[in-house]
């Protein structure tokens, strides 16, 4: 323990070094509870009730009194003492709050966190904990599987799945599926096929291992880990391609883990395999990765569904996302189907569905709850692992976990290259030599393998497989895991792209499918792009009139789109800037007050919410405004306030807004002339006439139609009219 | 164009510049329309050749398109708009008109010239295709980007209607309207809203410091490659030519096909 205080105090500046003295605090802590927690049954003489340690007053005297007296009337404890009551929420609380404060220690740490991976330093913790607890001679709590399998994984992939980027899985898709089924059974048959041959030449201790035992051992550990490979290439920010295909791969071969692993479990007690067993080993993994899939679907339809009433109660709106998928993924365990692929296909159907019906509110509850428990989830796995590593029974064979380690390796390469060429042949972007190296080294094993390795009932050489298998992970773990970034470095792998949402690419991917589409329908066949579109049109005009209310269903996706970018760029300017009269938007979705708005009215009101909030600092001393002016005029309140830079940030976003939004150089009249607008003296807030009705006098209206929510607190009508007037005049007429 | 009805293998002896393209396994002898001329084989095989230069298409490809020409244009010379216009698929597509359009461009056909085609030809046609072809497995940095230039030059021919070089915004919001028009009426406010704020974005990313007097014109094509930059067209605009199989779908034309 000192050894980590110090540790800890030389590494980081002192105010670093006194954040991480409190995890080792709390490390102590922890052990003397769990040592408390073991102890206090034996010092208990019947019910708690009687624990009074901490009295200091009469109350003492006369109850030890009473006591000695035998069953005399009790006194009313002033204090007392009462552990067991709450011994495992408490002691649940204080291991997530020590993973928590694991992780926040970590990145006070700059230094270490670059080089080594979280998923590390988060195992070698464990290790500490797990040696702490071994100690002092208690048992150390062990990941137990149903724990893992039941509340820690669920978490995790229910995060992976619904921020899944569809695009790129679906366009890799017969890759990645080739790479989950086929790599998985060659790496399960490969790995289990030669340890076998090496427990047969071997001998000694090894002698005992059946070929049925090896295959169990080899489908156990080839599986790629999807917790492990999140965590290790969220920190490598590698290109989607590569990232979508291990990733991809590490969820899909859930399946072929699942069969495989019942498969040889079943068998493996029976004696032996025969061809019938091997079909049905076939048609069960069809009927458990299918199956996953359709439970997967049907709930996310349901969940789909749901949020489309729930526009009063929008407080629960979260908890229908995340119940609905955890059922899925519960119903899919109870058939034996791959619980995985069912909760991921559940996170990919809902996830548009519900975006569109929800608040944005509750999408960020959504977004921000799945981040936070798919964190604390992966935190406690990999502070598990390594506590488990201490605590479980081990057997040490220096061949066996070799020759597992290095097996383990060959053919994942193997795999990989071989599966490569074969796909090179049918993929128009080939995957290169580099692609196929980050694919095979980033196959990283994890808490799956262990948690299936544990669950092995009554196996003999189950010892030996564990301690195996842990060899695996943490080889993986560690020395690929460290490796992989400055490889990734040394080989310049494409990184990922900063992703900002840009109206244009998203504008120009639309516009490009229209146009392949329409090629393809010139040269005549019905490709990919064909059919790609026809399933966006099924879904158009029948799933969203489903599952989407009101005037969303019909709402364009580059409306939608637009809409959100404006208002996460609206609130990230809203955040940034403070200050009193900045007018914070209210939820954008459908309104419940005014359901019979026109869907350019809800546009308008956003885009006038939006454009007020981005000009509301700005300052206007007698600008020219070159703009058939839908924005606001308005002195700069708060010159004290704003900071130089951003007030000139501001100042000169304004600017090229008006800039871009006129009509364009080629109109043969002078702007200035006629869109001079005056400069209005008082501090006001002003709004807008409805939309730009005012330019296009079929449509025009009057302003009555906005909602309070849009209004702001000073608005005074002969002010709006007077610039109504203003804009008539300013405006150069519709293009 | 010479005269000379055979069949058969004897082809093959007098076109010594194509060593790459079999031996017709149907005896290839097509008719030009009514006027019944005949090309001889040599001399088809010699301009498959140069289209194959020109365009960098395959042999193969390049008979697979034919065929597909002349299902369009009804076994005629040219295919004209109105052709192209009956094509059943693409009347649900949003952008039907600016498709068709960007066949007919002569910016195109990569020989410097603007303007208005009337009709196209093969040469022309496969002109325009060949802007969708896959990019090459062991393609250098060079070809990459010369790819990626040209497929978004075609790009911005499409929005570039009136050839001055820039997209300006009466052209963007033209064709955001266009993307919009077959998703219910979304109205006019709406279309403009979104082609400002790329307006916008285009020039903020492009030109961040801007003087106040100053006024963005419109996109040049440097800046639409650089707002474009992200999306990697080479990978993206594509279709298969490979297994253009046309012979299995119908075009359309009732009873329409290739006499061979």
């Amino acid at each position: 323990m000192a050894r980590h205080h110090h540790h800890h105090a030389v590494l980081g500046p002192r105010r670093a070094g006194l954040t991480c003295l409190i995890p080792p605090l709390f490390l102590a802590l922890l052990v003397c509870t769990a040592v408390f927690s073991a102890n206090v049954p034996n010092n208990q003489s019947g019910g708690g009730w009687r624990e009074d340690e901490k009295d200091d007053n009469d109350d003492v005297d006369n109850d030890e009194q009473h006591r000695r007296r035998g069953n005399a009337t009790k006194t009313f404890p002033v204090l007392s003492f009462n552990y067991e009551h709450i011994r495992i929420p408490f002691e649940v609380s204080l291991w997530i709050l020590l993973a928590l404060l694991m992780k926040l220690g970590f990145h006070v740490i700059p230094r270490v966190s670059r080089v080594v991976p979280e998923s590390c330093l988060l195992i070698l913790v464990g290790l500490l904990v797990g040696g702490a607890i071994k100690a002092v001679r208690q048992t150390a709590p062990v990941l137990d599987s149903r724990l893992f399998f039941l509340y820690l994984l669920p978490p995790i992939i229910l995060d992976a799945g619904y921020f899944l980027p569809v695009r790129p899985f679906a366009e890799n898709l017969g890759t990645i599926l080739l790479l989950a089924v086929a790599g998985t059974l060659w790496n399960a048959f490969f790995v289990g096929g030669a340890t076998y041959a090496v427990c047969l030449l071997a001998g000694g201790r090894l002698a005992g291992a059946d070929l049925l035992s090896c295959l169990l051992f080899g489908s156990i550990v080839s599986a790629v880990d999807p917790v492990a490979v999140l965590a290790v290439f969220e920190e490598i920010h590698i290109n989607e391609l590569l990232y979508i295909l291990v990733f991809g791969e590490s969820l899909l071969n859930d399946a072929v883990t699942v069969v495989l692993y019942h498969l040889f479990e079943e068998f493996s007690h029976a004696g032996t395999v025969t061809i019938a067993d091997a079909l049905l080993g076939v048609l069960s993994f069809f009927a458990v990765s299918c199956g996953g899939i359709l439970i997967g679907v049907v709930y996310g339809l349901l969940g789909a569904f749901t949020s489309r009433f729930t526009s009063r109660t929008r407080v629960i709106e979260p908890l229908f996302v995340f119940l609905y998928s955890y059922m899925a993924y519960l119903s899919a365990e109870v058939f034996h189907l791959s619980g995985i692929m069912s909760l991921i296909a559940c996170g990919v159907i809902t996830r548009p569905y519900v975006e569109a019906n929800i608040s944005h509110k509750s999408y960020t509850t959504v977004k921000y709850f799945l981040k936070m428990w798919s964190s604390v989830s992966e935190t406690l796995i990999f502070i598990f692992l390594g506590v488990s590593t201490v605590a479980g029974p081990h057997e040490w064979n220096w061949t066996f976990v070799t020759v597992t380690v290095v097996l383990c390796l060959v053919s994942r390469v193997l795999g990989v290259v071989g599966l490569a060429y074969v796909v090179n042949k049918f993929r128009i972007i080939k995957l290169t030599k580099k692609d196929q190296f980050i694919v095979a080294y980033g196959g990283l094993r994890g808490a799956i393998a262990f948690s299936l390795g544990f669950l092995l009932t009554q196996h003999q050489m189950k010892h030996l497989f564990l301690t195996a298998i842990i060899t695996v992970i943490f080889f993986t773990v560690f020395v690929q895991g460290i490796t992989i970034r400055p490889l990734v470095e040394l080989l310049e792998v494409k990184k990922k792209r900063e992703c900002d949402d840009s109206i244009n690419e998203e504008i120009h991917t639309q516009f490009l499918d229209h146009l392949l589409v329409g090629i393809e329908d010139v040269c005549g066949h019905y490709g990919h792009h064909h059919w790609k579109d026809k399933l966006s049109r099924f879904n158009k005009t029948y799933v969203k009139k489903w599952l989407i209310s009101g005037e969303r269903s019909t709402q364009p996706q580059l409306l939608s789109f637009y809409n959100k970018m404006e208002m996460k760029q609206a609130l990230m300017l809203v955040e940034s800037g403070g200050g009193g009269n900045i007018f914070k938007p209210t939820a954008p979705h459908t309104d419940p007050r005014f359901p019979s708005r026109r869907r350019a009215d809800v546009l308008e009101a956003r885009q006038k919410e939006i454009r007020k909030m981005l000009h509301s600092n700005m300052q206007k001393d007698r600008q020219r405004l070159r703009s058939y002016s839908r924005h606001d005029l308005m002195e700069d309140p708060f010159e004290d306030d704003v900071s130089e830079a951003r007030f000139r940030k501001r100042a000169e976003m304004g600017r090229r807004m008006s800039h871009y939004l006129t009509v364009p150089a080629k109109r043969p009249e002078a702007p200035p002339s006629v869109r001079r607008v005056a400069f209005q003296p008082e501090h006001r807030v002003y709004t807008y006439d409805d939309d730009e009705s005012a330019r296009e006098p079929t449509e025009a209206r009057t302003d009555p139609g906005l909602p309070d929510a849009v209004r702001p607190q000073n608005q005074e009508e002969d002010d709006q009219q007077r610039l109504a007037a203003l804009r008539r005049l300013s405006d150069p007429g519709p293009v | 164009m010479r005269e000379g009805r055979t069949k058969g293998g004897t082809w093959r002896r007098g076109c010594v510049s194509c060593p790459s393209i079999r031996a017709p396994k149907v005896p290839l002898a097509f008719s030009g329309g009514a006027m019944g001329s005949w090309q001889a084989r040599p001399e088809q095989q010699h301009y498959y050749h140069q289209l194959a230069q020109k365009t960098g298409f395959s042999a193969e490809q390049i008979k697979n398109l034919h065929h597909r020409f002349r299902e369009l244009s009804a076994n005629g010379e040219t295919i004209s708009r109105a052709h192209l216009e009956s094509i059943p698929t693409l009347a649900k597509n949003p952008i039907k008109k600016q498709i068709i359009d960007a066949f007919f461009d002569k910016r195109n056909q990569q020989e410097g010239e603007s303007g208005r085609l009337e009709e196209l030809d093969l040469g022309h046609f496969l002109m325009v295709m060949s802007h969708f072809r896959p990019p090459r497995h062991k393609s250098g940095e060079d070809e990459r980007c010369a790819v990626r230039r040209q497929k978004l030059r075609f790009l911005f021919n499409m929005h570039d209607t009136d050839n001055d070089g820039t997209i300006t915004l009466v052209e963007y919001r033209k064709v955001v309207e266009e993307l919009l028009s077959k998703s219910g009426a979304i109205g006019h406010e709406a279309a403009k809203a979104i082609a400002d704020a790329a307006m916008l974005e285009v020039a903020s990313t492009n030109v961040p410091h801007m003087a106040p007097d100053e006024f963005y014109e419109g996109i040049t094509f440097e800046h639409f490659e650089q707002i474009l930059n992200g999306l990697e067209m080479e990978s993206r605009m594509h279709i298969r030519f490979l297994d253009v199989d046309t012979s299995t779908v119908r075009c359309g034309k009732a009873g329409s096909t290739s006499t061979p």
